[in-house]
């Protein structure tokens, strides 16, 4: 090795280089791919925490395949000949390698826990404990400064299995969800049953409603279109069709929806559980044992689960 | 018969011990590991109907009810009747042996510990047939929904299946007593704590979280079982109660348990690459210690898989940190082994492969750890598809792979016989390819917000689950060529020699398969650190001696 000429020993170095500069590109390509793999971004959170998750990725990127290029490798370069039986050469540590990568790593994972922290405060996606007090000011509400607004105050009443929203100002209910785009908004997410969760996955937020507890929940859309709100904590048999559909509309059409709505006769909401129970009771061997579902809510909009929705 | 390949002064010990309350340790490892395959296989079989289920958008498979009990006994099923008994069955053939001791410590404790494996595992099994099934909340049982018993009768598949878990948890405290106690008091004289071998620092690691975590979770457990059966409101958010409560007692234990499955198969993999490498373990040392800083970090992070139920910010933030920390020493081990392969004399053998191939999907799962960790991530895909998958290839791709490395590698001690290297190969890959097609696709789908636990979906989700679902179904074949190559090898396969890997370790200086109390009166005085390859170092003394016994008593046989 060592009476190879200096441009021979060069060699390696500049095929690392070249190989970690191959890897920058593909971690910075993947980070940008990464937008791809979300729903579309239809909250004031969603370009915060997308924006976390495509970092995330392109240091994960790199990570990983750094040390998959390792292990290729040793695995094609590094093979023992078929019959030779005898052992490597005996390295037993490098307290300096070993030093470097333990503050590599430390450094890596406590920048973006601190690039979280900055995303998680601006968030602001308070639990319980900071809410219990927040009738007494406006700055206990926390949350993300542009929804410390006054805000439309919407009631959420998750139940085995159905979602109902109650409008209370507009005295308006309704199992889709109807918003006004750019406008702040609180929610009041009470469960009647067992532990429901409010996710909408192109608002990139998710809040468990806790039976016994009300918990106060702000956000504020931002791109008008129809979403999904899904149940994400196991509320059983009917969990899976806990869900249902968000509309986020401009100002005049949300107002004109309320106007609308509350002329509407109460009906029963959409309730999909409900409907599939009244068919199994009838068969004989219908499977194993489950809760009723509660009776569907009366609203003044049932809304519909069979129109197309961008995420 | 078998038994005239066996040298004539030792009589084969009847099969029958096997189906006995034998105090042996190497019998009791055999029977965890034969058991906890059983067990592997129902929920093997489980898993395959959860695929055919989720291969189309509609519940249309089964009811949704049974979709419900059937995932939540695969899941039950899988942690609690096979990575943790198999596990164990590893620490029981390897502990002893590797530390040079005769037995276990509490040998009789140990075939309790057991033996109460089949009995909570018929009392699970059985409630599939009590009326209204078996439990449908999920393996982690949240209350309410786990205390609404439908049919109000007082037996019930939730009730079972609390029972059972309790049992578990009072079988794993008697084993993690035992383990514990044997590491401590009965190595061999010479070895100190820091020439003992990586795998025992694992899973003395591993045995104190148990000690450490588990009275937390079958406390809960059995708080539970009194709201379901006795009307108390210890989670009744009616009685006063809060459902939130049982989820720390769940997590507090439930996080570490990940450890205390992980710490064991990087102490196979600490084992193994050095064997394969023919190269010491890289950073010996530090590699023993990182599994006590992981015991410390994991006890305090387990308010990550809460994130979304409801907890303060200044928590969210604390334990974001803490188990971000985790990557630190993880990430010593990943390095230390890749120190080990680098410039080493691979074979890329069955066990090797197996090694290789959890380090893959391990780092893979390490950096979708990370980001479940950042809170505002774990917001968007808690509770959806993406931590299905992060955990699968945690258990599956990690774990359960360190294991079949560890079962190829130490077959040929502790059976006598070698294990076939071809199906163990085709084994491999079929196991490799299979679970990245069947978990990689579960991360595209959480991220576009599929929940977890689901019996129907949005159709916008039916590419990658169709993918999954193959993926699936070819890690269901994949274990074919393994019970093959298990079977027909312990009944005809080659005559394993005592050290058939050329391995450096107490366990290699035994006959395959060792007598029952190991080295008896003659253990050997441990003179240096384990991973001596190409140092030339012997491990004990008299080393040459006791290895020329042993080839002589293999060709009088």
């Amino acid at each position: 090795m060592t009476s190879s000429p200096p441009r021979l020993r060069a060699l390696p170095l500049i095929g690392v280089t070249l190989w970690v500069g191959l890897l920058v590109l593909a971690s910075v390509w993947m980070s940008r791919q990464a937008y791809r793999w979300l729903p579309v971004q239809a909250s004031t959170a969603a370009p915060l925490v997308d924006g976390l998750f495509s970092f995330e990725t392109g240091v994960g990127t790199f990570v990983f395949l750094g040390v998959i290029s390792v292990m290729v490798w040793v695995v094609l370069m590094h093979r023992a000949d078929k019959y030779d039986e005898t052992d490597a050469e005996p390295i037993e540590g490098n307290t300096r390698l070993e030093v470097v990568w333990t503050a590599i790593p430390l450094v890596l994972v406590m920048a973006i826990a601190a690039y979280a922290i900055r995303v998680n405060t601006s968030l602001g996606v308070l639990g319980p404990m900071e809410h219990i007090h927040l009738h007494n000011s406006v700055e206990a509400q926390g949350g993300y400064p542009g929804d410390r607004l006054p805000a439309e105050g919407i009631e959420v009443i998750a139940r085995q299995w159905s979602w109902e929203f109650r409008y209370p100002d507009a005295g308006v209910s309704s199992t889709e969800l109807h918003l006004a785009v750019d406008q702040p908004v609180t929610f009041r997410l009470v469960s009647e049953d067992v532990i429901h969760g409010f996710y909408i996955p192109a608002f990139r937020l998710k809040q468990d409603v806790i039976p016994g507890t009300a918990i106060n929940f702000n956000l504020t859309p931002t791109r008008e279109g129809r979403y999904r709100l899904r149940d994400s904590q196991f509320s059983g048999t009917w969990f899976a069709a806990n869900q249902a559909d968000v509309v986020v509309e401009s100002r005049d059409a949300h107002s004109a929806w309320l106007k609308q709505a509350a002329a509407q006769p109460l009906q029963p909401g959409l309730n999909v559980a409900a409907a599939e129970y009244a068919v199994r009771s009838k068969k004989s061997k219908a499977g194993w044992a489950t809760v009723p579902p509660a009776p569907p809510p009366q609203v003044n909009v049932p809304g519909s689960d069979r129109l197309l929705h961008d995420a | 018969m078998t038994s005239a390949t066996f040298p004539a002064s030792e009589p084969q010990p009847s099969w029958t011990r096997y189906f006995s309350f034998n105090t042996d340790a190497k019998v009791i490892g055999i029977q965890y590991i034969v058991v906890s395959f059983f067990f592997f296989l129902i929920g093997g079989l489980l898993a395959m109907i959860i695929r055919g289920e989720l291969i189309t958008p509609e519940a249309d498979l089964v009811d949704r009810t049974v979709y419900n009990g059937i995932y939540t006994m695969h899941g039950t099923i899988m942690l609690f009747l096979f990575i943790f008994p198999v596990l164990n069955g590893l620490n029981n053939l390897l502990i002893p042996t590797m530390i040079g001791a005769p037995d276990m410590a509490f040998p009789r404790l140990n075939a309790v510990a057991f033996w109460l494996v089949p009995i909570f595992g018929g009392l699970l099994i059985a409630s599939f047939f009590v009326p209204g099934g078996p439990a449908y909340s999920g393996w982690w049982s949240y209350p309410p929904v786990s205390i609404q018993n439908p049919l109000g009768h007082l037996v019930s598949g939730q009730g079972l299946w609390l029972t059972a878990v309790a049992l578990s948890g009072v079988s794993s405290i008697m084993g993690a007593v035992n383990f514990v106690t044997t590491i401590i008091r009965m190595r061999a004289p010479g070895m100190g704590l820091f020439r003992m071998p990586v795998f025992c620092w694992t899973a003395l690691a591993a045995q104190s979280l148990q000690l450490i975590g588990l009275p937390a979770l079958t406390g809960g457990a059995v708080m539970l079982l009194f709201d379901l059966v006795a009307g108390t409101s210890f989670y009744r958010p009616e009685g006063g109660g809060d459902p939130v409560l049982y989820q720390h007692f769940f997590w507090f234990y439930s996080h570490p348990a990940v450890y205390v499955i992980i710490l064991p198969v990087f102490g196979v993999f600490s084992e193994l690459f050095p064997v394969y490498s023919r190269k010491p373990l890289f950073g010996y040392v530090y590699v023993a210690l990182a599994s006590f800083i992981i015991v410390g970090l994991g006890l305090v992070v387990w308010v990550h898989h809460m994130f979304p139920s409801g907890v303060a910010q200044w928590m969210r933030n604390l334990f974001m940190v803490t188990t971000m920390l985790i990557a630190v020493p993880t990430g010593v081990k990943v390095f230390a082994w890749l120190g080990t392969l680098w410039r080493g004399k691979l074979r890329l053998t069955t066990p090797m492969l197996f090694c290789l191939g959890g380090l893959f999907n391990f780092v893979f799962a390490g950096i979708t750890g990370i980001m479940l960790a950042t809170v505002p991530v774990d917001i968007h895909v808690s509770n959806t598809y993406f931590v299905v998958g992060h955990f699968h290839y945690v258990i599956y791709g990690a774990a359960v792979m360190g294991v079949f490395a560890a079962i190829y590698h130490w077959f040929p001690k502790f059976i006598g016989r070698m294990p076939y290297e071809g199906l163990g190969k085709l084994h491999f890959l079929l196991t490799f390819v299979g679970a990245n097609l069947n978990f990689l696709p579960m991360h595209p789908l959480g991220l576009m917000g599929m929940p977890r636990r689901v019996s129907s979906y949005d159709p916008e989700f039916a590419f990658w689950n169709v993918m999954a679902s193959l993926g699936a179904f070819l890690l269901g074949v994949s274990i074919i060529p393994f019970l093959l190559n298990m079977v027909s090898s312990w009944v005809r396969g080659p005559k394993a020699t005592h050290n058939p890997w050329n391995a450096i370790g107490l366990e290699w200086l035994l006959p395959s398969p060792p007598p029952e109390d190991n080295f008896g009166e003659h253990v050997p005085t441990v003179i240096s650190r384990p991973y001596g390859y190409g140092t030339g170092e012997p491990l004990v003394e008299n080393q040459e001696a006791i290895e020329r016994a042993l080839t002589l008593q293999e060709a009088r046989a």
